[in-house]
């Protein structure tokens, strides 16, 4: 695809200008795009997948580039004394094999690009790059050899000169590879002094592992190797060492800069296609290359599997054979190669230049292309992305150490005996020279764990996210928000998550407009999926990362804060509404009993949880209160809300209680979730440690999005004005619909409803969580016998809008009905999470702030 | 290698243990000549004074655990034929078992998981209880971890596992867990021809 692009971008610059401005110039590839790629592939190779293969890995790289290399440049020599190659194609044997070494060589850019996304097993895959990464050395040492032999003149080389070709393999490798040792050992030893400077820790990570990179080219060493195993060594020992969030960084960000050069090379590809000058046809040696690298490959990997086959525990079928010799691709490696060549000694560069570009043309884009059905026919075993559960982790450990033992009682020196021996090593002095004091005590174990509880949490969250992205799409109206694209912004880990953000404020946004049904129903079913994006939200912030002080602090600030802007909204709306009496009153008494609510909240002093209160009524008043306050609690709002009687609410409430019946085992006593149970028996907390870290930034994100969308939503002066407070009698009470407001001015556009919500979700974990009952409790007392029926996460906003959905265009409510509703009606009380990292935003544009959901 | 081995070894009984186990006949000498080398003894049986000898299963966690293994229910000696037949559980699966006689080869699936399972259970009651697995687990972790820690690792692992709600793990959810597992893989070695 890329390459496609790059062709019509080719063209296009083609027609404008005549001639190439941009081109791959080898320098930048091999300086910077191919670092990153190769940098990345390094730093995230599963390091016991390449050791486990490591002797397969070796032998097709070295053995297998080497016979590719020569039969491929003997066989095009034979073929251009048979006269099948053009006599306009000056090169001799020198030439030709010159060509077959940097044509032979698998590329790791095209396997990255090609294999990701086929998902062959991890076998396979790891074993294709591996060896594309590996036969680096042997490339870049044959084409230093044949090109000093070209230059030289063939006739001129002595038998001297191909002992020193070997030599200089075998340095340029282990060369290669010690240079890149030695940088892991530096980065390790230099990220465990970080603790003070967090914020240079991914820089360190891309400068040292860069610098293994230049290190290695400047010794004319294998800089592919050097980076690899800088980032094989170093990536134990820097992840354990970093925070968390750097984690991130880092992995985000070698992430997206390999994608960039992957797709810059493959554009420079494409481009460099159309480019006519340096173009050279000859139907003959780019057939025979073509079929040449294709049947040499085959053959190589046909024969050195045979060989392999009889020492390796699990062989490697025929499939795997097929799959293997097919994803031979070659790619901008090779091209870089031949662009670099010298016009003056190889006279046939032209020719080489476009058989390079053919090739790599076919076998990324035909061969690439077409692996992924061959893969699905042939039925290759696919690597699922599964992670591994707790339980595999230690039984595999185990079967290590069994199978260590083992091989010491069968007296054999075999593989396991050597990785039990590094292992000791690695643990008594490698970690310790390497780790943090505090990271070399943590177990392995308990970090798997509490991974593979945050993933637990994580995945739980993720599926909510995943219906809601495909509910989205299936409603109309939001396709033309202008909120829209910004949703694509954020990462790939968080999308669901950001995107549901949105899509809540469209719907709500939206509902007035288009009272139609089945998006009141689609809505339900959103709001069925959404609590589980905030849960998570709870989950991670609740967990005290923040020292306590910070913590009371915030907890104080964000309730100034609120108080503050709830004052002001409320004199604000008196000075507007003084016809309003009746919401007035409302709002004062939701004033009111938000002190009471906000009472416990200062009283008290939870570690992790501090709940911030917040009114969400109708949404005119959002925009105008709850919202400033919204903005200050970036963290996530966890609000149970009181089932309404369903004669009030037919539509809604049978929703309601699908909603009640996912979200019951989130809320009730934690037997549901895995990482629950654990959790409660242990205080210190299993689940978020790592994960406080990462969520804040992301979902600040997420929240910053939704925020910006709404502003663009909500902006016009007409919504501000509008806003007025629009307190609904909640539905039990006076039998009342919906109550909602349409001011004179506006046009239905705004969404006029009750917030039913009420209560607070409390997040089932840990013991906060009776201590929070127990709070609800008391201000269920406090509000007069309502039954909670559940406490649901996340169910507040979406489900108010859904009740605000249901009724037609609303009535002005029964005169009796507003005072009876805010005697009766609780605040909704939303609770904050105050554990955002971020300062508050200013509150000062609360009216022009939509509805938000947060 | 040892020539001094396979002469001791009697060739009938070579063959028995080639069928039994699926060794080869190279393999068998070879094993044997070590068995006789870990037999300072030199009585043609194994202690488990003998199996500690060894070096580095000093250091292995699991060695003790696993120089169990080698010995039959309240035997505390095991001679050449128990010693390939444990050993046998190691040997990695051939697509085309030439004994198809035998149904349930030792190196077969559920054998070599039977092995692994029975590491674990300590009283040969065919569950694994919290207990079981917190001593292997702390045989594995080292100190370094705290006793509620490596608690709520195995109150997890148990109940990731458990589907009876027996609050163990017994063999078959043993296997379920690992199905995914490419066990063949994991719990084989290459024993040199």
């Amino acid at each position: 695809m890329l390459i496609l692009l790059g062709l019509v971008l080719g063209g296009v610059v083609l027609l404008a200008n005549e001639k190439q401005l941009y081109q791959l110039e080898p320098a930048l590839f091999f300086l910077f795009l191919l670092p990153t790629i190769v940098g990345d592939a390094g730093y995230f190779m599963p390091a016991r997948l390449f050791f486990d293969n490591l002797g397969a890995i070796l032998t097709y790289a070295v053995v297998g580039t080497l016979w590719n290399a020569f039969c491929t440049g003997f066989c095009l020599y034979a073929a251009k004394l048979l006269g099948v190659i053009d006599e306009r194609v000056q090169a001799g044997l020198m030439d030709f094999l010159l060509f077959g070494a940097l044509i032979s060589a698998v590329d790791p850019v095209a396997i990255l690009a090609v294999f990701e996304e086929v998902h062959v097993n991890d076998t396979l895959f790891i074993i294709v790059f591996g060896e594309s990464l590996v036969n680096d050395a042997v490339t870049v040492v044959l084409y230093k050899v044949y090109i000093s032999f070209v230059e030289v003149g063939a006739e001129n080389v002595q038998t001297a000169d191909y002992f020193k070709g070997v030599a200089s393999f075998l340095i340029v490798s282990i060369g290669g590879t010690l240079v890149g040792l030695v940088f892991a050992v530096l980065l390790g030893f230099i990220t465990r002094f970080t603790k003070k400077v967090r914020i240079i820790e991914p820089l360190f990570v891309f400068l040292l592992v860069y610098l293994a990179y230049l290190t290695a080219e400047l010794f004319s060493l294998s800089a592919i190797l050097s980076m690899t195993f800088c980032g094989i060594g170093a990536n134990k020992y820097v992840e354990a060492n970093i925070s968390q969030k750097s984690r991130t960084t880092v992995k985000y960000t070698m992430k997206t800069l390999a994608s960039i050069a992957e797709t810059i090379i493959f554009i420079f590809l494409g481009i460099s296609a159309v480019d006519k000058s340096k173009w050279a046809w000859d139907t003959g040696l780019v057939s025979c290359t073509l079929v040449f690298i294709f049947v040499f490959r085959a053959a190589g990997v046909i024969g050195q599997t045979w060989v392999l086959n009889r020492f390796r525990l699990v062989p490697l079928d025929k499939i795997d054979q097929v799959v293997m010799s097919y994803g031979g691709l070659r790619g901008a490696v090779a091209f870089a190669l031949v662009v670099l060549l010298d016009g003056d000694h190889v006279k046939a560069k032209d020719y080489f230049v476009a058989t390079t570009i053919v090739v790599v043309f076919f076998t990324v884009m035909f061969q690439g292309l077409t692996i992924k059905p061959l893969v699905n026919w042939l039925k290759v075993p696919r690597s699922t992305s599964r992670k591994p559960t707790i339980n595999e982790q230690i039984h595999e450990r185990a079967f290590d150490h069994i199978l260590a033992a083992v091989e010491d009682i069968a007296g054999l020196q075999g593989y396991h005996h050597w990785r039990d021996k590094w292992e000791q090593f690695d643990k008594n002095y490698l970690s310790k020279l390497l780790l943090r004091k505090s990271v070399y005590r943590k177990s392995e174990l308990w970090e798997a764990y509490q991974k593979i509880n945050i993933r637990d949490a994580i995945s739980v969250i993720d599926q909510g996210g995943n219906v809601l992205t495909s509910a989205r799409l299936s409603l109309p109206s939001m396709a033309s928000r202008a909120s829209f694209p910004e949703v694509t912004n954020v990462t790939n880990y968080l999308r669901e998550n950001g995107s549901g953000v949105c899509l809540d404020l469209q719907v709500i946004d939206n509902v007035p407009g288009a009272k139609v049904q089945e998006e009141t129903e689609t809505h339900h079913f959103l709001t069925g999926n959404l609590y589980k994006p905030r849960r998570r939200y709870q989950s991670h912030y609740s967990r005290h990362f923040m020292p306590l002080e910070e913590k009371e602090r915030q907890d104080r600030e964000v309730f100034q804060r609120n108080m503050k802007s709830r004052m002001e909204t409320f004199k604000s709306t008196r000075h507007k509404r003084h016809k309003k009496d009746r919401s007035l009153k409302k709002r004062r008494g939701s004033d009111s009993r938000e002190d009471g609510s906000d009472k416990p909240r200062r009283n008290v002093s939870w570690q992790d949880k501090n709940p911030v209160v917040v009114p969400v009524e109708s949404e005119e008043e959002k925009a105008e209160h709850s919202d400033p306050e919204k903005e200050e609690d970036v963290g996530i709002t966890f609000t149970a809300r009181k089932v309404e009687t369903p004669k009030q609410r037919p539509r809604s409430v049978p929703a309601a209680l699908d909603d009640a019946g996912q979200s019951s085992p989130a809320v009730d006593p934690p037997s549901h979730l895995p990482w629950k149970v654990t959790s409660v028996g242990s205080p210190p907390p299993c689940v978020s440690m790592e994960a406080t870290k990462i969520i804040p930034v992301d979902l600040q994100q997420a929240w910053n999005q939704s925020i910006s969308s709404l502003e663009s939503i909500s902006s016009p002066p007409a919504h501000s004005e509008l806003v007025h407070p629009r307190v609904i009698a909640l539905s039990r009470l006076g039998g009342s619909r919906p109550a909602s407001y349409t001011p004179p001015g506006s046009t239905s556009s705004i969404a006029i409803g009750a917030q039913v919500v009420q209560g607070s979700f409390c997040f089932p974990e840990k013991k906060k969580k009776e201590e929070e009952e127990e709070e609800e409790e008391e201000e269920e007392e406090e509000e007069g016998g309502r039954a909670l029926q559940e406490m649901q996460p996340l169910m507040s906003s979406p489900r108010t809008t859904s009740a605000l959905m249901a009724p037609p265009p609303p009535p002005p409510p029964p005169p009796g009905s507003a005072p009876l509703g805010s005697g009766r009606r609780r605040n909704p009380c939303v609770y904050l999470r105050s554990l955002v990292t971020a300062p508050p935003s200013p509150g000062s544009e609360m009216h022009s702030r939509g509805p938000t959901q947060l | 290698m040892g020539s001094r081995a396979s002469t001791l070894l009697r060739e009938e009984e070579i063959e028995e243990i080639k069928k039994e186990t699926g060794f080869s006949h190279s393999q068998i000498t070879r094993l044997y000549s070590r068995f006789t080398s870990l037999d300072k003894g030199e009585n043609g049986t194994l202690s488990r004074e003998d199996f500690q000898r060894i070096p580095e299963l000093a250091i292995n966690p699991l060695g003790d655990r696993i120089i169990n293994a080698f010995f039959p229910e309240a035997e505390d000696q095991v001679n050449f034929r128990g010693f390939m037949r444990t050993l046998a559980h190691f040997r990695p699966i051939e697509d085309n078992s030439k004994n198809v006689a035998v149904s349930e080869p030792l190196n077969s699936r559920t054998n070599k998981l039977l092995f692994a399972f029975r590491l674990y259970d300590l009283d040969r009651d065919d569950k694994i209880s919290r207990d079981e697995l917190l001593q292997v687990l702390r045989m594995m972790v080292g100190v370094n971890i705290s006793d509620e820690q490596l608690g709520s690792i195995a109150d997890r692992t148990i109940q990731e596992a458990d589907t009876n709600g027996d609050n163990s793990i017994s063999f078959s959810e043993f296997i379920k867990v690992l199905e995914k597992v490419d066990v063949e893989q994991k719990m084989s070695i290459r024993f040199l021809h």
